[in-house]
């Protein structure tokens, strides 16, 4: 079918009459017309895996919630996008992942959870993701007490971004995890280091050493970072990157989600070349 | 050099054999050769060898080692994390050295069982030294306690073929669906075709897809896997669909607490699957059929195969069926320890290689099912239910049940009945005379719950409800899969609730919160309940749980996850 030929849908969203272009999801047209929804394993440069469900939205005659975020807008459907059946669904998932998982580091879920007045004290000894920090090398660390199995990683270290497959969905319900064969640390996988992973994570699960260390060490101080952006100088293609530093000193490098050359995913050299610039044994003594 | 890493550990010989023996060494040549293309082709050739080739490790080696698994992810070109990831998906794979060559028993503890003794059982095996694993339901919940036996080199057992079999199997009127299956005529393909088999694709030879499709839906015929879709319509769907290739998949994963009835078809009556399938592939264009198995059951997997092949030697499989044009070949696929792999779409994702999780709907399978491709999946109760219709036609079919739910159903009585089986009876049948065919009550009845884990309890105010599909929709009920357990008032059901709550959260495949979590905070609570009447907050904290896992999880376990408990604490089970 050409573009010319694509024919529009209408449909009422929150008692609005809309119209957008077939394939429109409805997180897209809820976006267009000005209507928040939340999400969290959505990401605009990745497949939607729909797993969180934080996005449902009530659609009229369908037995269940619908996921904004990966389900389309068909013609004359009617929907609600903060129903009552909305909101308890919404709470609920929030105080599910507040009672599983750390989330100090996840500011956008803290807003969420007050908004939708969830409250994790209801539960009294609920199981969590307890693991201890993964430190492997010197470029970034892993946090699975954080991780709300969104998929993101796995998304950008295989089909979506990277082709590597180093890390996949392991274990199955409450054992799942994000893992290696065999929980091989990353060095010894086949992790090629691009830090694409990292880039899309949510809740800090993932994050670059740089980063890890200065909160270890108390210093981690938004107000004193900046971020300066600049033509990856390695190679012909020009990745877009953004530096972030604080006190003049880099802690990560990334690049626009939207950037349409990297979609957000940059390679090793991109992500982590600046070493160069600003010698790692600088910060991390245990680097040499 | 080849782009995906595999990682350094070595095979063991045994371990190539087996694997060898399996899938050949890929003849791509990959010299220069990037793996996105010639690498992604392989892996899309022979992806879905990925199951039986773990199968093959588990059995030759007893676990999956790392040295086995990368030779396997190599030949294979599937990515080793993304092996892993699959392997550990399901139950029967083991990644630690068993450190001796004994079998392992998995005993079922789920609610039958568990009143059947499985745990003096348990206690008697480990006295013993066993190996003992504690199982979800494995099928044979008419002789409890159950024990799937898991070994070495093909010696996996379910012991159905020393039990004395079939057990119980009888009906309230005439027999349709179990008339072969009471004597096993239908074993093997000469006794099947004496008792009238392979005349309905015969009939559907001469009068065309189009005719068969029109008479399935005249009869009304719907779904016996739980959902309860209209059969004929679906089959339409399917012919309608101009994709090639096209599939029809038989799913026999059945691992609903409570439910054995598709066992008894597979191990007794493993032609009629044949031959109904065959009758789908012809009437609607497809030329490969796939039956999922579930992995414990040994004995109708070694069964199906051997009918299998004896039915492609004798023109009934195979190219130009029975002197037709019609080809038709069917492959069998064991599961490895996974209720969800039940649910059609993870069921494929099983089939293809990868981990069981559901897929979303919209597609449904009609459009996109099997690899992408339009699929058809039935239940093996409504494939048996196909040949009824095409052999005798849709007034004789008619002629039983309701007009709403025509014909007969086969129900799971197990539990505290003094003759648990498998029974056939008409739609209507009143709960009460279902339990009196089964000799009746062993003790003063407490509850029962009907269609399994997924279903709701009932009590003795509900006995005399006719069970169609109109009548318990009505109550807000459903048949489910045909399990009825029976429990008298000796049987604990905060016990029970709270062993069905758990085999949600160790069942749940975990891709959505909801569900993923939602099972285990529902396993918690009932657990801090115990035996007593709930309190306001923690109905309240059930409730809402119930109510996000029903409304926003992604598959139907997660949606029904809350229902047996919810029923319970409204029938006041709980005190
Ligand atoms: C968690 C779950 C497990 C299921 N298990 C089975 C099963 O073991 N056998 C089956 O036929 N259907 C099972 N189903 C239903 C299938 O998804 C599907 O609806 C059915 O196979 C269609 O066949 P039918 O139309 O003949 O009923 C399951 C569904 C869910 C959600
Ligand atoms: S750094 Fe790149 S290759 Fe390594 S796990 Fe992350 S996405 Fe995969
Ligand atoms: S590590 Fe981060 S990106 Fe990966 S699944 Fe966990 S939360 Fe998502
Ligand atoms: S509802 Fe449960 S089983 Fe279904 S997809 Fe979600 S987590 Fe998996
Ligand atoms: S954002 Fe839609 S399900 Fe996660
Ligand atoms: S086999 Fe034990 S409950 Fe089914």
């Amino acid at each position: 079918m050409t573009r010319d030929t694509k024919t529009d849908v209408t449909f009422s969203l929150n008692d609005l009459t809309v119209t957008v272009p077939e394939g429109t999801t409805i997180l897209e047209a809820a976006r267009e017309a000005g209507v928040e929804i939340p999400t969290l394993c959505w990401a605009s440069n990745l497949t939607p895996v729909n797993a969180c469900r934080l996005c449902v939205v009530e659609l009229q005659g369908s037995r269940t919630l619908v996921p904004a975020c990966s389900r389309e807008c068909e013609p004359n459907a009617v929907i609600h996008t903060d129903s009552e059946r909305v909101a308890l669904s919404r709470k609920m998932v929030l105080e599910f992942l507040d009672t599983t998982n750390d989330l100090t580091e996840s500011p956008d879920l803290q807003n969420l959870i007050d908004r939708y007045g969830a409250d994790s004290s209801r539960y009294s000894k609920p199981k969590r993701m307890d693991e201890d920090v993964k430190i492997e090398d010197d470029l970034f660390i892993r946090a699975y007490d954080r991780c709300v199995l969104c998929y993101k990683c796995v998304e950008a270290c295989g089909d979506d971004a990277q082709f590597t497959f180093a890390i996949s969905m392991a274990g199955r319900g409450s054992d799942m995890r994000v893992s290696t064969e065999f929980e091989t640390p990353l060095p010894d996988s086949a992790c090629v280091y691009c830090g694409n992973c990292v880039g899309v994570c949510p809740t800090n699960a993932l994050q670059f050493k740089a980063e890890f260390d200065l909160r270890q060490s108390e210093d981690w101080d938004p107000q004193r970072q900046t971020s300066t952006d600049t033509i990856c100088s390695y190679c012909g293609v020009g990745c877009t990157l953004e530096v972030h530093t604080q006190d003049n000193e880099i802690f990560k490098v990334t690049s626009p989600s939207d950037h349409s050359v990297t979609s957000g995913h940059l390679c090793v050299k991109g992500r982590f070349g600046w070493q160069y610039v600003q010698p790692p044994t600088r910060r991390s003594p245990t680097n040499h | 050099m080849p782009d995906l890493k595999f990682g350094d550990a070595a095979p063991d010989s045994e371990e190539c054999s087996a694997i060898d023996a399996l899938v050949a060494a890929p003849t791509l040549d990959r010299r220069g050769e990037r793996w996105v293309i010639g690498g992604r082709t392989r892996e899309q050739e022979a992806r879905h060898l990925l199951l039986p080739g773990l199968h093959a490790l588990q059995d030759a080696m007893g676990w999956i080692s790392p040295g086995g698994l990368s030779y396997l992810a190599e030949r294979l070109q599937v990515p080793i994390a993304d092996a892993y990831g699959v392997a550990t998906f399901y139950d029967l794979f083991h990644f630690d050295p068993p450190g001796s060559e004994q079998p392992v028993h998995h005993v079922c503890v789920d609610p039958v069982c568990a009143i059947g003794n499985s745990g003096s059982y348990i206690a008697e095996l480990r006295a013993k030294g066993a190996l003992v694993h504690e199982s979800p339901c494995l099928g044979q919940c008419e002789r409890p306690p159950a024990v799937f036996i898991q070994a070495k080199n093909g010696a996996s057992s379910d012991l159905s073929d020393i039990a004395q079999s079939p057990a119980a199997v009888a009906a309230d009127g005439p027999l349709r669906l179990l008339k072969r299956i009471r004597h096993m005529e239908g074993s093997d393909l000469q006794t099947y075709k004496r008792h009238g088999g392979y005349t309905a694709l015969q009939a559907a030879i001469e009068t065309g897809g189009a005719k068969i499709i029109e008479v399935l839906k005249e009869s009304g015929l719907t779904g016996r896997g739980g959902a309860a879709f209209p059969t004929g319509i679906k089959w339409e769907s399917v012919a309608k669909q101009e994709a090639l290739p096209k599939f029809v998949v038989a799913n026999a994963d059945e691992s609903e607490p409570g439910t054995f009835k598709d066992r008894m078809i597979l191990e007794n009556d493993p032609f009629s699957l044949i031959e109904a399938m065959t009758i789908a592939g012809i009437s609607t264009g497809c030329e490969k059929g796939w039956v999922y198995i579930r992995g414990e059951y040994t004995t109708a997997a070694q069964r199906m195969d051997r009918a299998i092949n004896e039915a492609s030697a004798s023109n009934l499989l195979g190219a130009g069926i029975l002197g037709s044009t019609f080809n038709f070949d069917i492959e069998i696929r064991r599961g490895a320890g996974a209720y969800i792999c039940g649910e059609e779409t993870s069921l494929f994702n099983s089939v293809e290689g990868y981990r069981g999780e559901p897929r979303s709907k919209p597609p449904y399978p009609t459009e996109q099912g099997l690899f992408g491709q339009p699929t058809i999946v039935n239940n093996p109760e409504t494939f048996l239910n196909v040949l009824e219709i095409v052999n005798y036609g849709v007034d004789h079919y008619r002629s039983a049940g309701t007009p709403e739910s025509p014909g007969t159903k086969l129900f799971c009585l197990s539990g505290d009945v003094l003759h648990p089986g498998l029974y056939e009876a008409e739609f209507g049948i009143t709960l009460r005379r279902l339990l009196a065919r089964a000799g009746g009550v062993t003790g003063d009845l407490k509850a029962i719950l009907l269609g399994g884990a997924a279903g709701s309890f009932v009590d003795s105010r509900q006995l005399d409800m006719p069970l169609t599909f109109e009548d318990t929709r009505e109550e807000g009920l459903s048949l489910g899969s045909g399990a009825v357990m029976v429990f008298s008032t000796g049987v604990d059901i905060a016990t029970v609730l709270t062993r069905l709550a758990k085999f949600f959260r160790e069942e749940s495949c975990g891709q959505c919160v909801p569900c993923r979590v939602g099972t285990v905070r529902q396993h918690e609570v009932l657990t801090q309940i115990s035996n007593r009447k709930p309190t306001t907050r923690e109905d309240v904290l059930l409730t809402e749980i119930g109510s996000v896992m029903t409304d926003a999880s992604i598959c139907g376990l997660g949606q029904t996850a809350a229902s047996a408990v919810q029923s319970a604490i409204q029938l006041g089970l709980l005190r």
